[in-house]
């Protein structure tokens, strides 16, 4: 039992390693600004969410993804337009870092006819098709299969587009999880399986539910690359899904990524669950000053990748597209009640 | 027509293949639906079979056998036994532009996906806004006796008939199996392709060349003027038995075949029971929450001024299926079960 544990524990070390030796010298400057902006809109996006929240005008539940914004960033910045991507209900980073209109997304929140689903998925349910982006599910594990099927079509099709399965520790539970692997290794897709693991589902702590914390070795016995990295770490996450990414489009087969993340808000809403006991204060403190959008700053300052100023002016640039988003949303017509018989059949209307 | 007649045994479609010199071809049911998936795989690079044992000799009772030959094991795909997590598989590759046909020896499989059928393929179109779709046929197919029992014979129709997004077709003839087949593959929809075992051996007039069946058409099998009688998949062909014998009793009997029952084709069977003034439906199904209910009850708003008696269900009774021969009688009825019902309806009992 000891023997185990310790293997495992040494497993992981190793991984870790892998994944960041190569360090930002190996990242361009621009890439690296690149990065950064999109963890800052991701996180003022959220933050906007948090602002607008309380007036109750933005009627479907949250799932903010406050403190995982590298992962988003750090993935969705390999995909070109016509790879996919299948997220989850906590999907707004991946939306954003993959292109996504962030007006069509807050009008999607607002209910709104302009919204990305014309109002008919809400936060949970963001699509943008020309994208990649098929579209996201709220049930834990499903899409993950999903994500496989679209490797499928392009491994039938011979093109070299890849698909990300976005999916937290939670769905690692679920049987989707275990078939999906299985089968995209048998059949070598280009599948990245991302598993964004916040060590909770819902307020279920991994230990509660899984006899080990590495998913990363779930990978051996399906017969793939598997890797665990500081998903906070947005190098680490680069040079991670880089790898993963270069493998599936060139016809290696899939690939597991564990970033290792924390939420900062609760599972659903605005608040954060810390008050409710939902999680310890001390672990929620620890994980704040582990700040990956903090942690993206301060490396390109003391890098001399960008200056205060140019940082203070991006923020701007990014609070105004803030602005214009949540205005947009707020002022587009909402559908016409007769639009709820629309689109239960393609094809029909 | 010949498109139109059903054939209750093999001797008579003999008879009428004398009687029309040209034109005529006789396939089984089993060969119309192998017929259509080869020819629509011809014609459509995007199609492919998937499913367990699609490839084996026996080659799902022959409607998928030697096809992997003519295609390739890359186009007629044997999978893990892993039902959830492949229909996901299925409908990631059918929003990525494939047209997957999913097959499933046995409709017991079934409730292994509902995740996948009910949350995701059904759901994936409406809530994108209509931006994605998922065109995917599901096959599955419902056993019946020799001890088959409570895991290898049911008839679930009604579980996915309640399910918005889903289209369930139950072709009775290989005319319709042929047709049904050819639209369900071109829909654009997720659609629960239904086959009983019992008729694969049916024959019937099936022309050569592609052709379609339109979803959500029913089709009177017999005119009459006394009693409508719906029956479901290949209760139409002991429907069919109950004419004569109720002939001799002096009423006319009129079948109606819905072919779909999602879309049900209700302004048929309206029209047919405002002439008739009665109404039996015959299920393969159970009777509570079944086929037979939602007909009973489309009727019932729909045209109770022209009833001139309560409706009848002829359904199974709510149990598992047994095993034991003796309890399989008990379980399952056949057209003498039919006569019966109608004649007690003209006794007012």
């Amino acid at each position: 039992m000891v023997k185990s544990k310790k293997l495992i524990k040494t497993a992981a070390k190793k991984s870790v390693r892998l994944a960041t030796e190569k360090g930002i010298n190996s990242i361009p400057a621009k890439t690296l600004k690149e990065l950064y902006e999109t963890m800052l809109r991701i996180r003022r996006f959220e933050e906007k969410i948090i602002e607008v929240y309380p007036v109750q005008e933005m009627k479907t539940p949250v799932h903010l993804c406050i403190g995982e914004e590298a992962i988003a960033a750090g993935v969705c910045i390999h995909l070109r337009k016509d790879d996919y991507i299948f997220s989850t209900h906590r999907s707004h980073g991946h939306s954003i870092a993959k292109g996504s209109d962030m007006k069509r997304m807050m009008a999607e929140f607002y209910g709104r006819k302009t919204g990305c689903s014309k109002g008919k998925g809400g936060s949970m349910h963001l699509c943008d098709p020309e994208n990649g982006i098929l579209g996201s599910t709220a049930i834990v594990g499903g899409g993950i299969p999903i994500a496989v099927g679209a490797g499928l079509a392009s491994s039938m099709k011979g093109t070299d587009t890849v698909s990300v399965a976005f999916f937290g520790d939670g769905a690692m539970d679920e049987g989707t999880f275990h078939e999906s692997m299985n089968f995209a290794s048998l059949k070598k897709l280009p599948v990245i399986f991302l598993c964004e693991n916040n060590f909770y589902a819902t307020n279920s702590p991994q230990s509660a539910r899984q006899p080990h914390d590495n998913i990363a070795m779930r990978a051996e016995g399906y017969g793939m690359p598997g890797v665990q990295v500081d998903g906070n770490d947005v190098v680490a996450v680069y040079e991670a899904a880089k790898e993963a990414v270069d493998r599936a489009r060139a016809g290696g087969g899939p690939s597991l990524v564990e970033c290792r993340t924390y939420r900062w808000k609760g599972h659903v809403g605005p608040d954060c669950d810390v008050e409710k006991g939902c999680r310890p204060r001390d672990e929620h403190e620890m994980w704040l000053k582990k700040c990956p959008v903090e942690r993206t700053r301060k490396l390109l300052l003391e890098n001399k990748i960008m200056s205060e100023k140019e940082m203070e002016k991006l923020l701007d640039k990014i609070n105004k597209e803030m602005d214009e988003a949540v205005e947009f949303g707020r002022s587009s017509p909402f559908p016409d009640a007769s639009e709820l018989f629309d689109d239960v059949y393609y094809g029909e209307k | 027509m010949p498109w139109t007649k059903v054939y209750v045994d093999k001797s008579e479609f003999e008879k009428a293949a004398q009687l029309q010199k040209e034109g005529l071809r006789g396939l089984t049911f089993r060969e119309a639906l192998k017929e259509a998936t080869s020819q629509m795989m011809e014609k459509d690079e995007r199609v492919f079979v998937m499913g367990e044992g699609v490839d084996d000799p026996g080659g799902i009772f022959g409607s998928t056998q030697g096809l992997h030959k003519k295609f390739g094991k890359e186009r007629v795909i044997d999978l893990p036994i892993a039902e959830n997590g492949m229909t996901g598989v299925a409908i990631g590759a059918a929003m990525a532009g494939m047209r997957p046909i999913f097959v499933h020896m046995r409709m017991d499989f079934l409730p292994m996906c509902m995740d996948q059928i009910v949350n995701h393929a059904a759901k994936w179109c409406y809530m994108t806004g209509g931006r994605t779709n998922v065109p995917l046929v599901i096959r599955s197919i419902i056993g019946k006796g020799w001890g088959s029992a409570a895991q290898h014979s049911q008839a679930l129709q009604a579980l996915f008939m309640h399910i918005p997004g889903l289209k369930v077709v139950m072709p009775s003839t290989p005319y319709d199996v042929k047709g049904l087949m050819v639209s369900s593959i071109q829909d654009g929809n997720p659609v629960m392709f239904i086959e009983h075992r019992w008729l694969y051996e049916q024959i019937g007039y099936v022309p050569e060349e592609i052709y379609t069946v339109p979803i959500g058409k029913g089709i009177v099998r017999r005119q009459g003027k006394d009693v409508t009688v719906v029956a479901i998949s290949n209760m139409v062909y002991e429907a069919m038995k109950a004419v004569q014998p109720l002939e001799a009793e002096g009423i006319d009997v009129e079948v109606i075949d819905p072919r779909t029952i999602k879309p049900l084709d209700e302004e048929l069977i309206i029209e047919s029971v405002k002439k008739t003034g009665r109404l039996v439906v015959v299920d393969i199904g159970w009777k509570t929450c079944g086929v037979s209910a939602e007909i009973a009850a489309v009727v019932a708003e729909k045209a109770f001024k022209y009833l001139k008696s309560p409706v009848k269900r002829v359904a199974l009774p709510d149990v598992p299926t047994p095993n034991s021969p003796v309890l399989e009688d008990a379980y399952y009825f056949d057209y003498k079960r039919i006569v019966n019902c109608v004649i007690d309806m003209f006794k007012g009992v």
